[in-house]
């Protein structure tokens, strides 16, 4: 790094790939998955100790400096345990299962760009397992595997809650899969490109900056910032794709006891919560690089060349991912928990409608870009405000009807339903909770009986 | 023979070795599992012919959705662990019947192209798959578009028997 050439960014292309000599692309792997166990490792730490630092308590911080080998000592406790095999398993799929998580997790890394064109032991090589001109849709592809890993696991354990489980975790994965695709078609339409370096060259190529009045203004070409739309239900779509609470509901603890680990132990368990926490990496650096500009450095840092070269890409990657890792812990120390239906009905008829339209707006956009005339740009604009109005004005009355008596609901229900309970029962008063009132009473006011509150008590409602 | 020739002969024995497991199997989830492996293979035949854009939507949507959707509804509904001796029904019709459309359709084409070789098409990358569609494929595509929301409409009022009797 002597000579001021070598400050220029050097943006990998396709064409980069595929030189390396074997013993690289092996380092390359290696330190790929390395990434992933270590990213783990401080992980399970980070979240602990965040959400602790959010709830006013330490956190662990016994084990080590920081308790940051506390993950570590607890990784070794699973190793040690028994690895028990639930009697009826489907032994082959139960053993295989975490597997399927892990590896499809870790996959998806493959094709992240780490950072520019570097110098490795004298060969120039990008900081980058391989790329293809389709990685986004191998990555989307390694996630949508990821979900055998959950249904088979919960599967075959040959337990109910377990099955159940799995169960929502296929409909919730296949739901939000469809949002995370749409929201990253956006980014296709924009960069008009697939393969993830291209889409990295391609935020930094999109770099405007205006100077009024003196001042230099500079708006990064982000597509967090140019396609917002997209970067939020790409988010939202991601904390669902990797059960992360407020959508933990496959292993929801109030509700289905582990979910479908629940029959799972030792390492296979440490298995399946390495799938979850790589997954959870692979996405904030699927976010990074998508949305975030990637291995770029930020903007007040960019004005100084040497930001964007060589080994710094690293630092800039890492921050970004750190800081997308600090609001997955963030939503789940702040959230709580989605009831299922509602889950489903955000997915569904929120994020896909709203999606579908932006790419529809986004595709417009692109239209009026390529128009030169001023008269048909400024008919399109008229026609589409037009279509808005005409929509807006026939949208269906959304007032709320009076709800129908109960009796004539329930007689409504089609047949085959659920059977309901009761519709008139009473929770009987505690009678517990009356004789705590009872020697609460101050002794010395009115000097007589105790006032009873509720006449009703347990026993006059027994006879 | 290259390279590509024996992976590809390896695939196609994977996908049709697959194949056959999943209708013999009688364990129900097996078999899914099995149709996994062998949309798997075609996945990578694809990716043989350099058609790489087709075999990850393949991996995608197939692999990654429609077999999910399948394990699922057999989930909801019966998940036995272990044989199902009810599925070992000896189809002989439909054997024959199957079995006969592969191997004439095979002989079909073996006889067809004899030794005759074809050159590989240009890689079916993003660009050039974009362009032959919306360019020489349009109608039948937006075709297929219409049917598949006919599909769609038709599956959500067949199992919704509630909404033609609303008041």
């Amino acid at each position: 790094m002597t000579t001021p050439a070598v400050y220029l960014a050097q943006d990998p292309t396709l064409a980069d790939f595929g030189h390396d000599p074997w013993w690289i692309s092996l380092i390359k792997v290696v330190a790929a998955f390395v990434f992933a166990v270590l990213a783990t490792l401080l992980g399970v730490w980070f979240e602990r100790r965040v959400v602790g630092f959010m709830q006013v308590r330490p956190g662990p911080n016994q084990v080590g400096p920081f308790g940051l080998l506390q993950t570590l000592a607890d990784g070794l406790k699973m190793a040690f345990k028994e690895d028990i095999l639930p009697k009826g398993a489907d032994k082959v799929v139960y053993f295989f299962a975490p597997t399927i998580s892990v590896i499809c997790a870790v996959t998806a890394l493959a094709v992240i760009p780490f950072g520019p064109m570097v110098s490795m032991f004298g060969h120039q090589t990008p900081l980058q397992v391989t790329d293809v001109s389709v990685a986004v849709l191998v990555i989307l592809a390694a996630s949508s595997m990821g979900i055998y890993g959950i249904v088979l696991g919960g599967w075959a354990s040959g337990s109910t809650y377990p099955l159940l489980g799995g169960l929502r975790s296929s409909a919730q994965m296949i739901s939000y899969e469809v949002a995370m695709g749409l929201s990253i078609v956006a980014v296709f339409m924009t960069a008009g490109t697939m393969s993830t370096s291209g889409i990295v060259a391609a935020q930094a190529g999109s770099d405007r900056s205006a100077s009024l009045g003196g001042f230099e203004f500079f708006a990064p070409g982000w597509y967090a910032i140019l396609l917002l739309p997209s970067f939020i239900i790409y988010f939202i779509s991601a904390v669902g794709e990797t059960n992360r609470a407020p959508f933990d509901l496959p292993e929801a603890e109030s509700e289905l006891v582990a979910g479908f680990m629940t029959e799972y132990s030792s390492l296979k368990f440490a298995l399946f919560m390495l799938a979850e926490y790589v997954n959870m990496v692979t996405v904030s650096a699927v976010a990074t690089t998508l949305f975030l500009g990637g291995w770029r450095a930020p903007w007040p840092i960019s004005i100084w060349d040497g930001a964007n070269s060589g080994w710094f890409g690293l630092i800039w990657f890492f921050a970004k991912v750190i800081l997308l890792v600090f609001v997955f812990v963030w939503l789940r120390g702040t959230l709580p928990r989605l009831r299922y239906d509602q889950f489903m009905r955000l997915g569904w008829r929120v994020l896909l409608p709203i999606n579908l339209v932006w790419i529809l707006a986004l595709a417009g956009i692109r239209v009026l870009q390529k128009e030169n005339s001023d008269a048909v740009r400024w008919g399109i604009i008229g026609g589409a405000l037009l279509v808005i109005l005409l929509i807006t004005l026939a949208w269906p009355d959304r007032r709320k009807q009076p709800p129908r008596p109960l009796q004539e609901q329930v007689n409504a229900r089609p047949q085959g339903s659920f059977p309901l309970p009761p519709m008139d029962l009473v929770v009987p008063p505690s009678p517990r909770a009356r004789r705590g009132v009872a020697q609460r009473q101050p002794a010395n006011v009115g000097g007589g009986a105790p006032d009873v509150v509720d006449t009703t008590s347990t026993e006059e409602k027994e006879d | 023979m290259t390279g590509a020739d024996v992976l590809l002969l390896a695939l196609g024995a994977v996908a049709v070795g697959a194949g056959v497991l999943v209708v013999t199997t009688d364990q129900l989830v097996r078999a899914g599992l099995y149709l996994v492996v062998c949309l798997g293979a075609v996945a990578g035949l694809y990716l043989v012919l350099t058609a790489e854009l087709v075999a990850w939507v393949q991996v995608l949507i197939y692999v990654g959705a429609v077999v999910v959707l399948l394990l699922f509804a057999v989930m909801l509904t019966r998940a036995p662990i272990g044989r199902s001796p009810d599925l070992n029904r000896p189809g002989l019709p439909a054997a024959l019947i199957g079995g006969g459309a592969g191997l004439g359709l095979a002989a079909l084409f073996a006889d067809a192209f004899r030794w005759s070789a074809v050159d590989l098409p240009a890689p079916g990358t993003a660009e050039s798959l974009g362009t032959e569609l919306f360019r020489s494929w349009v109608l039948p595509f937006e075709v297929l578009s219409v049917l598949l929301l006919a599909a769609l409409v038709g599956a959500i009022i067949v199992s919704r028997p509630d909404i033609g009797s609303r008041p």
